[in-house]
């Protein structure tokens, strides 16, 4: 089936099975490698990206299911400037080790900051909680996400 | 992983989606969101052949209070009844209980009539409009029809919805009442090992995770109704319930875990 998706500002379209999960269809049919798989359950949201501005594992959502969607992945965060606040507040916040988790976590950190005010050190964390970073590498995690909403 | 080979048929109404179901049986699947439904088509403990994808449906989706009842779209995602602020002072519980599952990220997707459709024990949702005394609507090709949350719950993972039939409303009165959830569980993001809703001052009570199906927890409704204590009625939460073990806890210890939970839902709720 056709599906066409407005990734990262430009219509996208592809011919796909209705199998085809978003995830897969952003990385092997458009070859946005950014968004990655981590455990492929729903469980630990390195896959994060926003659809239509709100974070969603894209490892369960079918690609038909964000036909006529607005997606943003991590390509697509940095603007004409450089780099997103949030990805600046990672970097400067040291708020990675391996990597791995970064793209969907600085993607949930983006959606959570847009949806939740007020947010402190404990609603962070509970706001990430469905993005796992296996190298726990939480504290300068919240520390960027913190600093990014001043 | 990847789900097994399925047609895809988009259905923009809950006419279309019936027309749909008739005429592809009960080979089959609704999808909503898709948060439960995809995650078991990925590890292909579902193999529907026909996906009817009913999500874009807009007819379905919004909250409205009239009166003395909340009615809400089936499509109404639990972000969305998160956030509501007419959910909030109508029916505060069922707010709260939709901010309380899985992640933001399944929350924007989830729905809250998928999540009763999909009738699993262990989820949040639907132990919340049970103990609301929510009344669900479904619609057929007959047209439409009222089942009371009581009777929606079947077996697991099963609902008394038939095979051609679109869950479209779900309709709770509105409730200010002393209210409390108590979810229980070792990792964020994870399903309730148990829960406990209170809603209406104990009026109704529900038990998450301690059966095959979501259920009320009646003994605790009718002791509270008899004038027992708070104690004396949640020392009953576990009669009559055949919990079940798993990785997290054996069903002993969960039964201990309704009592407790139960007692700290009715102190929060302020029932004496």
């Amino acid at each position: 089936m056709e599906v066409s998706v407005t990734v990262n500002g430009t219509v996208r379209s592809a011919d796909v099975e209705p199998r085809t999960l978003l995830a897969h269809f952003l990385r092997d049919d458009l070859g946005l490698t950014g968004t990655n798989i981590g455990c492929d359950t729903s469980s630990c949201g390195a896959c994060t990206v926003l659809v239509d501005g709100r974070s969603a594992k894209s490892c369960t959502l079918l690609a038909a299911q964000a036909d006529g969607a607005e997606v943003t992945t991590i390509e697509g965060l940095a603007g004409e400037d450089g780099l997103h606040p949030m990805q600046q507040a990672f970097h400067e916040c040291h708020a990675l080790q391996c990597g791995y988790c970064t793209p969907g976590m600085v993607m949930a950190a983006v959606s959570l900051v847009d949806e939740y005010d007020d947010l402190d050190g404990d609603s962070v964390r509970e706001g990430l909680e469905g993005n796992l970073c296996r190298c726990t590498g939480y504290q300068n995690i919240v520390k960027a996400v913190l600093a990014a909403t001043e | 992983m990847i789900p097994a080979a399925v047609d895809y048929v988009r259905a923009d109404s809950a006419e279309a989606a019936v027309a749909a179901l008739g005429e592809h049986g009960d080979e089959a699947k609704l999808l909503a969101g898709g948060q439960s439904l995809v995650p078991l088509m990925k590890l292909r403990l579902a193999t529907p052949t026909v996906l009817v994808d009913v999500g874009r449906a807009a007819d379905l989706s919004g909250i409205a209070v009239d009166g003395d009842t909340v009615s809400v779209g089936a499509l109404t995602t639990h972000s969305a009844l998160e956030h509501s602020a007419e959910l909030a002072a109508a029916c505060p519980l069922l707010a709260h209980v939709a901010s309380q599952v899985g992640d933001p990220a399944v929350r924007h997707r989830g729905t809250l009539g998928g999540s009763l459709a999909h009738a699993d024990p262990a989820s949040d949702l639907p132990a919340a409009v049970l103990a609301l005394g929510g009344t669900l609507v479904a619609t057929g090709p007959g047209g439409s029809r009222e089942i009371a949350a009581t009777d929606f719950f079947t077996g697991f993972l099963e609902s008394a919805l038939a095979v051609d039939e679109v869950l479209t409303e779900v309709r709770v009165p509105v409730s200010t009442g002393g209210w409390s959830y108590q979810k229980f569980n070792r990792r964020a993001q994870d399903w309730a090992i148990v829960g406990v809703v209170v809603a209406e001052g104990g009026a109704g009570v529900a038990l998450v995770n301690m059966g095959s199906t979501p259920m009320r927890a009646s003994g605790v409704e009718s002791a509270l109704a008899g004038g027992a204590s708070a104690g004396d009625a949640a020392a009953v939460a576990a009669d009559g319930t055949e919990p079940p073990t798993d990785n997290n806890a054996d069903g002993a210890y969960r039964e201990h875990l309704a009592r407790v939970l139960t007692g700290r839902a009715l102190a929060e709720a302020g029932v004496g």
